[in-house]
């Protein structure tokens, strides 16, 4: 199987003492872990689902029978910067016209939540956590557009690009506890994921209140002889170029001599 | 899952994956045509990879280091049999290396405002038509003259035009001429800088260019011209890797061995088969993989808005 598949699992609840300390408020605590901090993909992979274990302690088992707890976990790609552009017709030719410019983009934001993010707390709360892919903050760069009306018509196909390109998913309903206390979260890795270094973060929410969050960071990179290709070709340009120059002059030789007939 | 990959092979710079048997295909039917038609194939590799879903900047790069292969050979055999003028090869050279040059500034500045793939597209459509239609037309005519019961011949280029005008004359030994070196270092400029931007060899232009500007014995304009297109190429190739990071190694390797395979029997062919009827064919796909381009670039497409990686700090324009 050439798709090397999901990283799975793993901590489990820290047994912390939650005896004898009843503190009315926020007592509950939120863990995730991945059995690993490296996924390695190959070139043949086309996509697949990232499972992360987490867990819930010390919570009220009464909110807990209420449904009351959920959970939002994301996993969030390297930060890139990122330039939308706009086709406009010009003499019957569709041509790349208004463009703004964005910085500090996370390439790629899977996220898996409990329920529709609606119906776990109010938008502003989401707002103020830039949790949800319509929360995410697009920064442009300071002279990266032309008005702020064309930022905000940006601002707003920046998002629905990067969804359909599936590198950006919200996946309501793929957080499930398995039990009273552990749960686990289903996020996608798009075909296209991009390498480097990923943040898995999960926020906790009781009654529609922001408690906690927890977080730890996955590596994503590519193996096999294409990223080694695709390396060489970036990092000794000089020397990939001038073995794509020697490539061809041998395959053409060589082709010389395959059909020679004397 | 991982079902039907099987043909699939993953281009490393392209970042798709693609079906070996198709590009291997491709390679193999252009270098067919080119070896039946002795042009080097460049002007159709490139738009045929824009149709496969090959980034505009993978194609154009993949294609200059895809036509090396195809003129490497031809350029060592004219050399063996002296039909290469070495002395106005180099100065070709030279030329093309300064527009290749400026090619690849171009390039790079195209990429950057997000215009390159229309500029590739537009110059295609304007070439390929061009070409195309002056082949069909030259075919039709001389399949006329044929029917007529005329024979073919060579209009003979006449003695003096403006080009032997220019100061800065010099005289080469092997294609027996005496010309100004401007016009030279000029033409190579004009091919050095299409091969970087469009990723061809440029024979198609240098042959009748060399023949009718510079009234080059037709013996040696296409060892010439293939001397020119394997350094120039290469030059090319190297500035591509460079700068763009742009050249797909396996992309290439896939291209060039069909095409070494194909060229071989289609100079068979072609040594065999007459040439009018094939010629207007030639053209006729020509000019339909232009018109494809051309189409493209009209229909509104399916999404106005693309996202790409910013490249540089805008601003600067």
């Amino acid at each position: 199987m050439r798709i090397l598949a999901t990283a799975l699992l793993l901590i489990l609840a820290s047994l912390s003492a939650a005896m004898a300390q009843q503190l009315p408020g926020n007592k509950e605590t939120i863990e995730i872990g991945l059995s690993t901090d490296t996924i390695a993909i190959t070139s043949g992979f086309r996509g697949t689902d990232l499972t992360v274990f987490g867990a819930l302690d010390n919570a009220d088992p009464l909110i807990q029978r209420q449904g009351r707890y959920d959970i939002v976990v994301i996993l969030q790609g390297p930060e890139r910067d990122f330039v939308v552009r706009r086709k406009d017709r010009f003499f019957g030719v569709w041509i790349n016209a208004e463009s703004v410019s964005f910085q500090h983009i996370p390439a790629s934001y899977s996220l898996a939540s409990t329920r529709n993010l609606q119906d776990i707390a109010v938008p502003k709360t989401f707002a103020q956590l830039s949790l949800g892919v319509n929360n995410i903050f697009y920064e442009p760069m300071p002279d990266g557009f032309g008005s702020s009306a064309s930022l905000r018509e940006f601002t707003k196909e920046l998002p629905r690009l990067k969804l359909k390109q599936n590198l950006y998913s919200q996946r309501p309903g793929d957080v499930q506890f398995l039990s009273s206390t552990l749960f686990r979260a289903t996020l996608s890795l798009p075909a296209n994921v991009p390498v480097g270094k990923h943040q898995a973060r999960a926020f906790l929410f009781r009654n529609g209140e922001f408690l906690r969050e927890s977080s730890t960071s996955l590596n994503i990179v590519k193996a096999g002889l294409e990223y080694r290709i695709y390396k060489a070709a970036h990092e000794n340009s000089l020397l990939y170029g001038l073995f794509a120059v020697f490539l061809a002059v041998i395959t053409g030789w060589m082709g010389r001599l395959m059909f020679r007939k004397d | 899952m991982g079902s039907g990959s099987e043909l699939g092979i993953y281009l490393p710079i392209a970042e798709i994956s693609v079906n070996i048997f198709v590009l291997f295909g491709m390679g193999a039917a252009v270098g067919f045509l080119s070896g039946m038609f002795g042009v080097g194939g460049g002007f159709l590799i490139t738009p045929l990879l824009i149709f496969y879903n090959i980034p505009p900047a993978v194609a154009v790069a993949t294609g200059a280091n895809q036509v090396i292969a195809s003129s490497f050979t031809g350029a060592l055999s004219h050399f063996k049999r002296g039909t290469l003028d070495v002395k106005l090869g180099t100065l070709l050279v030279i030329g093309g290396v300064v527009g290749a040059g400026v090619g690849i500034y171009v390039f790079v500045l195209l990429r950057e405002l997000g215009q390159l793939d229309l500029i590739v597209s537009l110059l295609y459509v304007i070439f390929l038509s061009t070409i195309g239609g002056l082949m069909l037309l030259e075919s039709v005519r001389s399949m006329r003259r044929t029917r007529a019961g005329q024979l073919a011949s060579l209009k003979k280029p006449g003695q003096h035009n403006w080009v032997h005008r220019l100061p800065f004359k010099m005289r080469f030994r092997a294609s027996k001429i005496y010309v100004s070196i401007i016009p030279i270092l000029a033409l190579g400029a004009a091919i050095g800088f299409l091969s970087s931007i469009m990723g061809v060899g440029g024979g198609f232009i240098m042959v009748p260019a060399m023949i009718y500007l510079l009234k080059v014995p037709t013996n040696v304009v296409i060892g010439t011209s293939l001397y020119q297109i394997v350094f120039v190429t290469a030059f090319t190739t190297v500035m591509q890797a460079t700068t763009n990071q742009s050249v797909d190694i396996v992309l290439a390797f896939l291209l060039m061995s069909g095409g070494v395979i194909g060229a071989q029997y289609g100079t068979r062919i072609g040594q065999k088969l007459r040439g009018e009827q094939l010629r207007a064919l030639l053209a006729t796909l020509v000019l339909a993989v232009g018109l494809r381009l051309a189409i493209e670039l009209f229909v509104t497409p399916d999404d106005l808005y693309s996202i790409a990686i910013a490249l540089a700090a805008p601003g600067a324009s």
